[in-house]
């Protein structure tokens, strides 16, 4: 568990090295803030809760997530360091473990950076804080499986535009799994319990389900057995170049 | 005492067989130099000693542990330089090294002791805080080095650790590597051949995979062809490089 927090340590300081962590923070909060405040309406709806905020962020996550997990492993291939990462005394599993960690508490400060929002509405009316904490956490495991996603796709490249474009697309699969132009796909030539499963895998319907102020076991199960099946592909990929 | 030993390994990318059938063995206090042209599979058969690709058949032991079977065992004895001495650019000299110090389980306190040791000894503390992406071949290609002896392993796989460095540098890479010798059993793969004879007690020549020679310095130079007086030389070689180019071309005549 160590040599997973120093590998977490490691990514964690990587975000700030450079100018992409502020970058990466200012896009985020001004997106989010954007969609919030012109295309949701949020002062129109004249409602004291953050529906309008979490509205969009199944589709904020589909570019951005991608955007964070692309150079997870694309990058340590390109400039060889993965070798260096790879020859130390520690298993896969600890280094999938610790760099994706790495990134989603990166995005879980994007997303904690974002409650001056929650502030106000507190101050403007009374919302049901409950729904409003739900909401956060399962923004974050949201993203989490975004971001498990990306990093899986991650390991399978050297290029980091091929890992963005093959995360974006994993990730939309998974946004428009409850809709007709993924079921449509599904349906001609799969059983109809294959096209249920299909659809239980939508982001979007385990997401509204918990900003509605249910947060109930099944999303919460959903997102994190999602996210410990895309770490575990992520082992196998590194275990599979090996052996190539 | 056998420190690094390979068997019969055979490594295969789809229908190209980079590394085919080697077989060889380091002592303690030996420095074996993988001589070939390139693309021999000099590269590929020490990413499979270092464990980093797992060979097609064959096996290879660090200190006695099967780098698959046994990878994490086998790793802790060993350092790795791999080619073009790859190092986190964003990060400090410092940095990186204390990552690597602790990812290799060092206590802190041994930890300080150590890298200052290595500081001094490889000429870092002038780079010590500056970026990695900020500096020359010369102290890249030492960070390298100071990463593969943070944890005074007993096996060296150097990969072209001299590649890119100007004479000087050269000439305090090889004094290095020949200082570290008596304790270590060293690998150190090159295309220079001088370097084979100013630093190795053993040459390994490797060309299309295959393993043409395994013997001493002085032994591959009574390898090489007797020379025509005659014959007019446009360029002047020497008696090693006779030697190479007898060996490696005479595989690729046959």
């Amino acid at each position: 568990m160590n040599k997973v927090l120093l590998i977490f340590r490691r990514e964690f300081a990587g975000y700030f090295a450079t100018p992409l962590a502020a970058v990466f923070l200012a896009v985020f909060l001004g997106i989010a803030s954007g969609m919030t405040f012109f295309v949701a309406g949020f002062f129109d709806r004249a409602q004291a809760d953050m529906s309008a905020f979490f509205l969009w962020h199944p589709w904020l996550y589909l570019v951005l997530m991608p955007a964070i997990g692309m150079r997870l492993w694309a990058e340590e291939r390109r400039s060889g360091t993965i070798e260096l990462l790879m020859t130390l005394p520690v298993q896969p599993w600890q280094l999938v473990l610790g760099k994706w960690l790495a990134a989603w508490v990166f995005a879980g400060l994007a997303l904690m950076l974002s409650t001056p929002l929650w502030i106000t509405v507190n101050v403007l009316g009374s919302p049901d804080n409950g729904v409003v904490l739900a909401s956060y956490i399962g923004s974050w495991l949201m993203a989490g499986a975004f971001l498990a996603i990306a990093a899986c796709i991650s390991a399978l490249t050297k290029n980091q535009v091929l890992a963005f474009i093959g995360a974006v697309v994993a990730g939309f699969v998974f946004v428009m799994a409850g809709f007709d132009l993924v079921l449509s796909a599904v349906r001609p030539w799969a059983p109809e319990i294959v096209v249920q499963a299909v659809a239980s895998m939508s982001f979007i319907g385990h997401f509204q389900r918990i900003t509605d102020g249910v947060l109930e076991a099944p999303a919460l199960v959903f997102f994190v057995s999602l996210i410990a099946f895309a770490l575990w592909l992520n082992v196998q990929a590194l275990d599979a170049r090996k052996a190539a | 005492m056998v420190l690094v030993e390979t068997r019969d390994l055979v490594k295969q990318f789809g229908a190209f067989t980079a590394v085919d059938d080697i077989s060889f063995s380091v002592n303690r206090g030996e420095v074996v130099g993988f001589l070939g042209p390139n693309g021999a599979g000099k590269s590929t058969t020490m990413k499979i000693v270092a464990g980093f690709l797992e060979p097609t058949s064959g096996q290879a032991f660090i200190a006695g542990h099967d780098s698959r079977e046994d990878p994490i065992a086998a790793r802790q004895r060993l350092g790795y330089l791999p080619e073009g001495a790859p190092a986190y650019p964003d990060m400090t000299v410092g940095a990186f090294l204390e990552f690597v110090a602790a990812m290799r389980g060092l206590s802190p306190a041994r930890a300080n002791e150590r890298l200052a040791e290595l500081a001094e000894r490889i000429d870092l503390e002038e780079v010590w805080n500056r970026r990695i992406e900020a500096l020359s071949k010369g102290f890249k290609r030492r960070v390298g080095i100071a990463q593969a002896l943070v944890h005074d392993p007993d096996v060296l796989i150097l990969d072209e650790p001299t590649d890119g460095l100007d004479p000087n540098q050269k000439h305090e890479m090889r004094e290095l590597i020949r200082t570290l010798a008596p304790t270590k059993a060293i690998v150190v793969s090159t295309h220079i051949l001088e370097e084979v004879e100013a630093i190795c007690t053993r040459a390994i020549v490797i060309a299309r995979g295959k393993m043409l020679a395994d013997c001493t310095p002085a032994e591959l130079l009574a390898r090489a062809p007797a020379r025509d007086p005659e014959a007019h030389q446009l360029v002047r070689t020497t008696r090693l490089e006779d030697a190479f180019r007898h060996i490696t071309l005479e595989q690729a005549g046959s």
